[in-house]
């Protein structure tokens, strides 16, 4: 299998790269860790004209971390952000969800802001993103900047609210406020596949103890993360609410019905392990 | 068609490749290292692993053009100067960690970064470690068997 040809761009900075993608607009498709967008090339399911690759833009290689959050830049690789025990500090969702994308192999080249342009509906990046009410920054030539929030960021199977000519420079990721707790629940066929279906949960406790909020991302189930506000419901009823809010498809990996009982499965099971991580941190912190 | 420079294995390597080629197909057919092998060529398989300075990547998933001027280690390159075989490569022959060998280079490379990181990893860590390398020969047992050998080799000779 071989890529289809294409004119390679190989900017040196970040205005070179807006300057080429501003010019080739639709044609044109950005080049990051490449581990979602090569195999699309070698099965020739995607045949741009133009291929800008960012990989030489040291400048979008970065990972800053403080108290309100965690952003990366669009060349942080998934394992680099994984390590960073800095990154976990701020927001230990981050990398409860890199430690379930694809193999170690692969999150040494791919990027979680291709991730989240890929919006793949089974990718964890962008439920990680939307529960925590993130935003990705997009940029073009001329100067403009904007910041898209998570919510309208993604928009359907494979779908952004990119536009040609931009290029996503970073991704926010915020912290939860204290007394918060998160986990990440998933099933694969095979150990480092995309999931079947997954949930991402995030559960934040008054200084009594009492929840303040408890929500719930879905992948795998519908076309985008389906996100849930859980807040007050019983454990019981978690699998309930969610099964009533997602449409799941079939395909040859499982059945829609054998994908909505396995999300209310994982919502459960999400919600108990982040409910309890809850509860360390307010007997830790003091009540 | 594009000049490119890549450091293969420590030799300072020239290509002209298109933009389109894949590192796998660079190594293999314009340089003439048959030993990073192609399976699935969508990043599954995982035997076109190389190292790219340093760390393991796929080499079908990475454009030729895009390693320009990095360094790579392919498998031939494990072995030292003399040709004495790698403490990884002594792992896989002590514990039989291959058959027909096709999936073999991967694993090779794959572990030697894994052991260069963490020469004591527990069986989890290596069972996670080369979880994304498919072998459809040996059953993986003596695949584990090897990497752990290899550990052992490494912190004797430490
Ligand atoms: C075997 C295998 C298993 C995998 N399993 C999983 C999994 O379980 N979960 C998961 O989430 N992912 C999985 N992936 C995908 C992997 O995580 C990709 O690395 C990731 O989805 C895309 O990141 P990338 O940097 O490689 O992007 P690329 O492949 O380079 O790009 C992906 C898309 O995003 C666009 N793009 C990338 N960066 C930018 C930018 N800065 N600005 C504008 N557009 C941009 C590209 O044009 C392209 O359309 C798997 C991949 C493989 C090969
Ligand atoms: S050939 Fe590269 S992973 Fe299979
Ligand atoms: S030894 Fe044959 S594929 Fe692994």
């Amino acid at each position: 299998m071989k890529p289809p040809p294409f004119d390679y761009h190989a900017p040196r900075d970040l205005a070179e790269a807006l300057a080429v993608l501003a010019g080739v607009g639709e044609r044109g498709k950005v080049l990051a860790g490449g581990q979602s967008l090569i195999p699309l090339l070698n099965m020739r399911l995607a045949v741009p004209e133009h291929l800008v690759d960012i990989n030489r833009l040291a400048e979008l290689d970065t990972l800053s971390v403080a108290s309100d959050g965690v952003t990366v830049g669009a060349l942080a690789r998934h394992s680099r952000v994984e390590r960073s025990t800095q990154a976990a500090a701020v927001q230990p969702l981050l990398r409860k969800a890199l430690r379930l994308v694809a193999h170690p192999v692969i999150r040494n080249r791919g990027t979680i802001v291709g991730s989240l342009v890929h919006a793949d509906p089974a990718a964890e990046m962008p439920a990680a993103l939307t529960l925590l009410g993130g935003s990705v920054r997009l940029a073009r030539d001329g100067g403009e900047v904007r910041d898209v929030p998570a919510a309208d960021f993604f928009t359907g199977p494979l779908e952004s609210a990119l536009r040609p000519g931009e290029l996503a420079v970073s991704a926010f990721f915020p912290a939860l406020p204290p007394r918060s707790g998160t986990a990440f629940h998933e099933l694969a066929r095979r150990h480092g596949d995309f999931a079947l279906a997954g949930v991402a949960a995030a559960v934040t406790l008054d200084e009594s103890g009492a929840t303040t909020s408890a929500k719930v991302a879905c992948i795998g189930v519908g076309s985008t993360p389906v996100v849930l506000d859980v807040t007050g419901a019983e454990p019981d009823e978690v699998a309930h609410a969610v099964r009533g809010a997602i449409e799941p498809d079939a395909d040859i990996h499982a059945s829609a019905r054998y994908r909505s009982h396995l999300a209310g499965v994982l919502a459960t099971r999400a919600i108990d392990e982040a409910n309890g991580e809850a509860r360390r941190a307010l007997d830790h912190t003091g009540r | 068609m594009h000049s490119i420079t890549l450091v293969v294995n420590g030799v300072v390597r020239e290509a002209t490749v298109p933009a389109r080629t894949l590192l796998s197909d660079c190594l293999r057919h314009h340089l003439g290292l048959t030993g990073t092998h192609v399976g699935c060529e969508h990043g599954v398989c995982g035997c076109c692993t190389v190292l790219l300075d340093g760390e393991p990547v796929r080499s079908c998933l990475t454009l030729a053009v895009t390693a320009d001027g990095h360094e790579i280690t392919t498998v031939e390159g494990l072995a030292g100067p003399d040709g004495e075989m790698s403490p990884v490569q002594r792992g896989f022959n002590e514990c039989h960690g291959l058959q027909c060998g096709f999936c073999t280079p991967g694993f090779l490379c794959t572990a030697t970064a894994l052991l260069r990181d963490n020469p004591d990893p527990t069986d989890e860590e290596i069972v996670e470690g080369v979880a994304g390398n498919l072998c459809r020969c040996t059953g993986y047992q003596n695949i584990l068997k090897a990497v752990r050998r290899a550990g052992e080799l490494i912190r004797e000779e430490a």
